[in-house]
């Protein structure tokens, strides 16, 4: 089992003959990813990677039976294909695109609320499901299959989460980038959600960062929800002054609660094994997976 | 992008917004004609003279100030201009005070008292969509009100469907104690604020204090209003706005060059591929027993050439007496990365004063690392983990 892609996804590419599009679609082929064709206005029906290209998303669907989609579109137009996307029945939508206006982000959120559609990103690698899928950015080498899920906000963090969890001799089931905007669609407890529901992850990473109250949240839910798996967290910015955007849109210490500080002690609070040092997740993972088979 | 009071005024009246006028000067003369012109167009005969900086409390510094007349107004515009404003939201050096504006007396008497509420508009990051909050209590500090009296503190999300209906316009006037005319301009100023934000991509307004005057008008006598910089492509004529004089001197120039560069106070310097393993590694440096001298986003492209920049842009900082470099390569081989730093480190040899520390780790790591342990003459230090360049880190420092 995974959550979100495998190896039976239809996946097809928004963006697809652009340069990014171009070079991540190769990589994603080259990992055995199941992409049927991708999606370029106005170069509906020529052929490019050996994949049929498409005018529309709708046309993608029709004709290529498509239910999964990865974004690569510039952020002026991306909200669109978000929304395109899920017009035309779309059921996980990854947008990897970088700084999308946020005034365009609250109409898509609002737009998507009725929709059978999961929004993942924007401003995030993508998703892995290690041997089946590889919907990103993402080294695909780094991850291993194994057992431990991750949720990330960053992406060379959730590489370097996984790098330490494959070092420790443990594998990875799904790693999903949330992303750091400000507005994304899948939460970090949402996420959390998926893989506390999968049978085969047995212990999860959550990687967060300064801003916003989405590790809190998550942090709540888990333990609510009896915290059934062990989950180890680490939050990024712990030395980040308040007022400050760092890099990602979504990390700006703005009001109470949104430190690394006060969310690492929510986690704590709800029983998280938290860890202060970026360095440490693969150990923490091996102690916590202790005994169980990796 | 945060903007001056003047400057966010200049939106808000463009969208019909009720603002205390002004104009602002750079010199005490141009204060003085500024004055003259102001009263000719508004009839006032008193003058608001306000530093303008990007930092809030700025009357608490010393940097509002009333004048009764034109020699009033060259003397504080005098005072003020090329001031060092201290407020509880600056350094404690304070901020340099390049201009002021020169704006109306709108406390002027009349048939009934002054008011002073609070109204902003902001994302509200749980629910995806944006929302009014506004308080009676107007002119006070905010997050004071929020702890003291949280019962004054309203808020009303917007729908972004339909935006700010004219109903919850009603309930912000009712909830802020308004009847008669001052009720009526009210609505028209939620509703015309609430255009403003939306077709300006804004990121934040924050008006405090909304003035309602003796005779009834409703008045934004301050603006706090910042613009979603990724939003600004559709909105060319607000880039001139920028200040540079109000940003970093070192993060002015990463910004021209394509870094995503934050200065700090810290003592190491790095640069890291991706956002969130660049605020990992500050956290590291900290745990080393260092503290981050920078914020630092080298990005996917991490060749001879920006690597070079990103040193140099380090290098500007006379505390940072290391620099770690950590990048985690995926897409981008580490081996082509640790040549891009041997190549950096050769093309300015001279320049480079302290030790420096690199950690790669990803495609092709262990060639990285033999790439760089087999060059001579360089005060490089290679490490694959991430612990182990936090050990190196601490090793240099003590």
């Amino acid at each position: 089992m995974s959550v979100l892609v495998n190896k039976d996804s239809k996946i097809i590419v928004q963006g697809f003959t652009g340069s990014e599009g171009t070079f991540h679609a190769s990589q994603m082929i080259e990992y055995g990813t199941n992409v049927v064709g991708g999606v370029t206005p106005g170069k509906g029906g020529q052929e490019h990677l050996g994949r049929p290209v498409f005018n529309t998303v709708q046309d993608a669907v029709d004709k290529a039976g498509a239910d999964t989609t990865i974004i690569f579109v510039p952020p002026a137009f991306a909200a669109d294909a978000i929304m395109e996307a899920a017009d035309a029945g779309i059921k996980v939508i990854i947008c990897i695109t970088e700084g999308i206006p946020v005034g365009d982000m609250v109409k898509v959120k609002a737009y998507l609320q009725n929709k059978e559609t999961r929004l993942i990103g924007p401003n995030c690698p993508g998703v892995i499901t290690p041997g089946e899928a590889k919907v990103g950015i993402m080294p695909g080498f780094i991850f291993k299959k194994g057992n431990v899920g991750i949720v990330s906000k960053s992406g060379t963090l959730t590489y370097e989460a996984a790098d330490q969890v494959v070092k420790q001799g443990y594998g990875i089931t799904t790693a999903i980038g949330i992303g750091g905007d400000p507005i994304i669609g899948t939460t970090t407890k949402e996420a959390v959600e998926l893989l506390m529901n999968d049978p085969e992850t047995e212990a999860i990473v959550m990687i967060g960062e300064i801003g916003g109250q989405l590790e809190a949240e998550a942090a709540r839910w888990i333990k609510a929800d009896g915290n059934r798996k062990p989950v180890v967290g680490f939050i990024a910015g712990q030395t980040a002054p308040a007022g400050r955007t760092m890099g990602h849109a979504g990390a700006i210490v703005s009001g109470e609660g949104e430190s690394a500080q006060a969310k690492m002690e929510i986690l704590a609070e709800n029983g998280i094994h938290v860890v202060a040092s970026p360095a440490k997740i693969g150990e923490a993972i091996a102690s916590v997976l202790a005994g169980v088979a990796k | 992008m945060n903007l001056h009071e003047y400057q966010g005024k200049e939106i808000l009246s463009s969208f019909g917004v009720g603002i205390q006028r002004g104009i602002v000067a750079q010199t005490p003369e141009e204060a003085v004609k500024a004055a003259k012109e102001l009263t000719e167009k508004t009839g006032t005969s008193w003058y608001v003279v306000k530093a303008q900086v990007h930092a809030g409390g700025r009357g608490k510094g010393g940097g509002v100030k009333l004048a009764k007349n034109l020699e009033e107004v060259k003397k504080i515009s005098n005072d003020i201009i090329g001031m060092m404003l201290i407020t509880p939201q600056t350094s404690a050096e304070g901020k340099l005070v390049s201009q002021v504006l020169i704006a109306e007396d709108v406390y002027y008497p009349g048939e009934s008292e002054t008011e002073e509420f609070y109204v902003s508009i902001l994302l509200n990051r749980a629910t995806g969509k944006n929302m009014v909050m506004y308080s009676p209590e107007g002119g006070m500090d905010i997050e004071e009100v929020a702890e003291k009296t949280p019962e004054l503190i309203f808020t009303e999300e917007i729908d972004p469907g339909t935006g700010l209906l004219p109903f919850q316009a009603r309930k912000i006037a009712f909830n802020l104690g308004l009847s008669g005319n001052a009720f009526k301009e009210m609505t028209k100023f939620v509703m015309s604020l609430y255009k403003a934000y939306e077709s300006s991509d804004a990121a934040m307004f924050e008006i405090n204090p909304v003035l309602k005057t003796s005779d009834n008008k409703i008045l934004a006598v301050d603006a706090k209003v910042s613009l979603d910089e990724n939003a600004l492509y559709r909105h060319k004529d607000y880039l001139e706005y920028r200040d540079i004089r109000e940003e970093h001197p070192i993060e002015v120039e990463a910004k021209a060059a394509g870094l995503n560069y934050v200065a700090l106070d810290g003592n190491v310097g790095c640069m890291v591929n991706g956002a969130g393993l660049a605020m990992g590694t500050m956290d590291l440096i900290k745990q080393a027993g260092g503290e981050p001298a920078n914020f630092l986003d080298v990005g996917g492209t991490a060749d001879a050439k920006r690597v070079e920049i990103a040193f140099r842009i380090i290098l500007k900082d006379p505390n940072v007496k290391a620099i770690l470099v950590n990048i985690f390569g995926g897409i981008v081989r580490c081996d082509r990365v640790a040549q891009g730093v041997v190549d950096a480190y050769n093309n300015m040899k001279n320049a480079i004063n302290v030790p420096i520390i690199v950690r790669l780790q990803g495609t092709n790591a262990v060639e990285a690392k033999a790439l760089i342990d087999a060059q001579e003459g360089l005060n490089v230090i290679s490490a694959v983990e991430f612990q182990e360049a936090a050990e190196k880190v601490q090793e240099v420092l003590s």
